[in-house]
């Protein structure tokens, strides 16, 4: 329950008090309540662990988490804190051929299931000493998460109530992730990029449809990304998750000029054009699909650009974005350079992303002193609902939906 | 003129690439580079496991004068220099046509004439040619030690 004095609106998502995203006391509620509660937070992709014994680190808001492939072929996933003193049972960031982890502290051992399978000393040493004859290691696990995998996504959750993962998803969701992930993919680079301000606000950024064209001009002068352009933004029943999508046409919308806006610069042109010469690999002409799941789930496909963002919380204004860029097994090796190139577009120096990383922190020290004042989401009017049109912040009301719900606020 | 050491010839070209970039001479930084060239910035651990995506990737120095033209013309970020230290060059390897080098570097950045931030540190792993009248990159990939990066990497390293 949440006990700190923020003020809401009595119902609807048109308005969220700015001090959200600057309150310890909402901060913490937000780790038992969202990140603990009734949510699926992505861990890796199963396609990083592919044997038994392959493991790797992540964490579930702020908890750190052990994911591992056991022997019998399944995907495991515990804290990643031993119960005797709360050290980290696992040091490293992913590792192979593991047996079992031991904490260094004072080697007790866990399976790669989070069993606690032994205890150093534990019938002491020379007949003295030693655990208490009723300690039972059984009652000692690290809280296990539940896991579930779609489409080579692992989630973990915390939750024994929340609906299975695909129900949690819903259909459309589902179907829009099967589009890019249907294939087996391979990891091509991975980064972590470090966000100045509330987890929320970036994760709004994702969902906000109505910013893109606005300030990212690199989007808008190339044709990537206008509003008029087909397409349209999809919001899941709960309001939880989205997808926003495209299609490169030639219209002559000129909506930009007429208004006079910055993102109007024409003339723009590249001198090595190969940047964003890509290759059709989708049948549906679908040019750009930003789909989120909530809490901290991002799948991104620009043009050929193909990447998975964590959302991680690390304080009230540090947020960890970890980035994983993927290509196809099938690539060839022309494909596969054309997914590097167009890496160009996104993260922390990317043509069209390198914005998004900084907006959220001009947020973050716009709100500094703020106590009553409110954000104001009403483009598109009041509705959470899908629809044809970008130039709405229906995506972002919805994430305020899931997450008043969850808060209890 | 004495012809300098490759060495020395190293020791200038760092000297000159920084002092370009530091001091915001941005459309003069892919002179630096050959026609057909490859820059990357990556992670160490990218650079380690082999994995090839870089935050900035470029494969001509035409796309290298792209990336200062959409620094100039298209992205948003708050003004802010660089000033970079590089150490001494390790050859390690060099014939006639060529020389592979690996120099450290650590940046710091100012943010509207704010606070000096530690911002990257890291290793240039090159590859010159040797056959101009100067030394130009065929290939610089910037190696940066940590894989968490700061939020914004608009100048290049």
């Amino acid at each position: 329950m949440q006990t700190s004095t923020i003020q809401w609106i009595p119902q609807g998502e048109t308005r969220v008090p700015l001090a959200v995203y600057r309150d310890d006391q909402v901060y913490a509620d937000e780790q038992r309540n969202i990140y603990r509660g009734d949510t699926w937070n992505y861990l890796c992709l199963e396609s990083e662990i592919p044997e038994s014994g392959d493991y790797r680190t992540t964490f579930v808001g702020e908890t750190p988490v052990v994911v591992a492939r056991d022997a019998d072929g399944e995907i495991y996933a515990f804290e990643n804190r031993c119960t005797h003193r709360g050290a980290l049972i696992c040091l490293e960031k992913s590792g192979k051929d593991a047996k079992d982890f031991q904490c260094v502290y004072h080697a007790w051992t866990y399976s790669l299931k989070g069993d606690l399978k032994g205890v150093a000393f534990e019938g002491g040493v020379n007949g003295a000493g030693g655990m208490p004859e009723g300690f039972c290691k059984d009652h000692h696990h690290p809280t296990k998460l539940r896991v579930a995998i779609f489409c080579g996504l692992v989630f973990g959750s915390f939750s024994d109530d929340v609906d299975p993962l695909e129900e949690y998803l819903g259909d459309e969701i589902c179907a829009r992730i099967e589009r890019v992930l249907g294939r087996p993919v391979e990891v091509i680079g991975r980064f972590t990029q470090a966000l100045p301000n509330n987890w929320k606000l970036y994760y709004e950024n994702v969902k906000d449809t109505y910013h893109a064209s606005l300030l990212h001009l690199f989007f808008t002068t190339f044709r990537l990304n206008r509003l008029s352009q087909e397409g349209g933004v999809i919001v899941s029943e709960t309001g939880a998750h989205h997808v926003s999508y495209s299609k490169v046409d030639e219209d002559g919308f000129d909506g930009y000029k007429d208004q006079g806006l910055r993102s109007d610069q024409s003339g723009y042109q590249l001198k090595d054009p190969s940047l964003l010469q890509g290759f059709k690999e989708f049948d549906d002409g679908i040019t750009l699909q930003i789909l989120s799941v909530f809490p901290g789930f991002v799948l991104q496909q620009i043009q050929n650009c193909l990447a998975i963002r964590q959302v991680l919380p690390r304080g009230i204004d540090k947020t960890d974005l970890n980035w994983t860029y993927i290509g196809y097994v099938s690539d060839t090796p022309a494909q596969r350079e054309v997914r590097l190139k167009q890496a160009n577009l996104i993260g922390a120096a990317g043509f069209v992303s390198m914005e998004d990383g900084a907006v959220g922190g001009f947020v973050q020290r716009g709100i500094a002193g703020t106590r009553a004042e409110q954000a104001v989401l009403e483009m598109g009017g009041d509705s959470t609902v899908s629809s044809s049109s970008r130039a709405t912040e229906a995506a972002v009301r919805g994430f305020w939906k899931q997450y008043r719900v969850l808060m209890g606020v | 003129m004495e012809k300098l050491s490759l060495r020395d010839q190293l020791l200038d070209f760092n000297a000159s690439y920084t002092r370009c970039i530091d001091s915001d001479n941005l459309e003069s930084w892919p002179g630096f580079f050959a026609d057909v060239c490859h820059y990357r910035v990556t992670s160490a651990e990218n650079d380690r496991t082999g994995l090839a995506a870089g935050l900035m990737y470029a494969t001509s120095r035409a796309m290298l004068e792209d990336r200062v033209s959409a620094l100039r013309h298209a992205n948003v970020y708050e003004r802010q220099t660089y000033r970079h230290m590089v150490g001494l060059p390790h050859v390690v390897r060099s014939d006639a046509n060529e020389a592979e080098c690996e120099t450290p570097f650590l940046v710091v950045r100012i943010v509207q004439g704010d606070e000096t931030f530690l911002y990257a540190t890291g290793l240039y792993k090159d590859v010159f040619d040797l056959n101009g009248e100067k030394l130009q990159l065929k290939r610089r990939v910037v190696v940066c030690d940590s894989s968490r990066f700061d939020t914004l990497l608009a100048v290049p390293l």
